[in-house]
This record gives C-alpha cells, structure tokens and sequence, in this order.
C-alpha cells in the first residue's frame, strides 16, 4: 500500500489553506481567481481521497462536477475582469469596492 | 519494491503540489501565476492517478490545464502590465490575519480529517475508468449531469454578453444596457 488517506487529506487542506491566504492578501482579480482555483482542487482532491478510501465512484462524479463549475466561474470571472479594463478602471479589488450600476 | 515506487511518485507529486500552489499565490507577474497553477494542476493529476482515478486525471489535464488555463494565459496576454498588482502593502494587520486564518483553516481541517480512518479496501480495475463513470452519470447521476450542462450553457451565454457589450461603452446606445452609466465604477 502507498500512502493512506491522511496524507492526501493533509495535502488537500494545505492546497486549500494556501488558496484561502490568495484569496485574502493579493489585490489582482486575475490571481484571486487562480487562488480560487486552487482552493476547488483542493477540495477535489480530498472528494477523490475519500472516493478512493471507501471505494465508492461518487466522489469522482462529484469532483467532475466541480471541474464544470470552475469551468464556468472561470468563464464570467474572466469576462468581467475585461469588461472592468475596457472601462479603463484599475484591476485592484480593493479599489473596486463600490458596485454603483 | 512496488510500495517504495509509489511513495516516490507521491512525494514528489505532492511536493510540486504544494511549491506550485505557493509559488501561484506569492509571484508579482500573473503570467508566471499562471504557469505555476499549471504545474499545479499537472501535479494533482498524478495523484488522482495514483488515487486510482484515471478518468478524473484525463479530464484535470485536458479541461483545466488545457483549455482553462489556456484561457487564463490569453487574458494575461491580452491585459498586459496593467494586471501587476503587488501584495497588500507589506505585512500589514490584514496580511497577518490572512495567513493566520488560513493556518486555523489547516488545523481545523486536519482535526477533522484525523482519527477513525480504517484500511482502504482494495478496488477493480474497473474503479474510476471511463465506463464506469459515465454509467455513473447516466444512472445514479444524471440530474446532477444534466445541471451541468445547464450550468455551461449559462457561463457561456454570460461570457458571450459580457464579452460583446462591453466594447466602447456609449451610454446613449441602447444595447448597451448591461454596463451602462455615466459614472464610472469606482
């Protein structure tokens, strides 16, 4: 046998932890998203661990639909990233703060 | 023999996961941001083979470091310099409370996951291939398959809208109604 469960679970909640801290401490949209990233296969990660630890396919189908879904955030996240830069404003979230229509 | 291998290729696979996932989140340029998240994704995959997901691992190599992060690096190209953003002034009190609510977050998540863990039972050569999975999807599954294919149709309608209208906002103009608005966001 390799490795056990705890070891992919304490590298999963590693990916996780270091997405979290991205996501708090960068001001680019483009790297928060990345950071986001991260944190998804994190947690990917530990649906296929438990997957493979009980023998059971569904955390694989579940950790597909989550690939789908970052897919999709990727998609609208990137969409309004250009839609903030053809506006000519600059990419910091902290100067983004007020969603005035 | 076989055991040692596997410990090898799992070292080193998770050692490029973790440098790689802190490599994305600590360099200036996004470009290199993004090339890491690539050796990330790369690095996963190889776990999720040798968690015996073979299906999933085609898929995070194709979708994510394929054509995601494809995507990823046009937009970085097309944006250029103006995406360098630094870090959030210096260790400030908001850095020091970011990296300590993520090391809570580890712990936390290692408590739970620690204790009553009993042996993995051994799998067929048929867990996580192709058929089974889409058996899977089109069995037990095929609500939440569906979903997503509503759920893509959405993002890509949403990337299309986003993506056409905000070329050259001109408040007057009528197709405009998504971003228009004489003041600027900020």
């Amino acid at each position: 046998m390799g490795p056990d469960l705890t070891w992919y679970l304490a590298v999963a909640a590693f990916l996780f932890a270091i997405g979290t801290l991205g996501v708090m401490l960068r001001r680019s949209p483009l790297i928060i998203l990345l950071s986001i990233e991260i944190m998804l296969n994190g947690a990917n990660l530990a649906f296929i661990s438990f997957s493979r630890h009980h023998a059971e396919m569904d955390g694989q189908i579940f950790a597909l639909a989550v690939m789908a879904v970052a897919a999709s955030e990727v998609v609208v996240g990137l969409g309004l990233i250009v839609a903030v830069h053809r506006r000519r404003l600059e990419l910091d979230v902290d100067k983004l703060s007020t969603l005035r229509g | 023999m076989g055991n040692f291998l596997v410990w090898v290729v799992w070292i080193v696979a998770a050692f490029a996961c973790l440098g790689s996932g802190a490599a994305v989140v600590s360099f200036t340029n996004p470009f290199y941001s993004a090339l890491a998240l690539i050796g990330n994704l790369g690095s996963l995959a190889v776990l999720y083979l040798l968690l015996s997901a073979e299906f999933v691992a085609a898929a995070q190599v194709l979708v994510y470091a394929g054509a995601v992060m494809v995507m990823f690096l046009f937009v970085i190209a097309y944006l250029g310099r103006d995406a360098d953003a630094p870090w959030a002034g210096g260790p400030s009190w908001q850095a020091l409370g970011a990296v300590a609510a993520a090391g809570a977050l580890m712990v936390e998540i290692g408590l739970k996951a620690s204790g009553r863990l009993t042996e993995a039972p051994d799998v067929g050569a048929g867990f996580g291939s192709p058929y089974e999975i889409g058996k899977l999807f089109l069995t037990d599954h095929l609500l939440a398959f569906e979903i997503t294919s509503i759920v893509l149709l959405a993002a890509a309608v949403g990337g299309v809208v986003l993506g056409t209208q905000a070329r050259d906002p001109e408040p007057d103009h009528p197709s405009n109604s998504l971003l228009q608005g004489d003041v600027p966001l900020r």
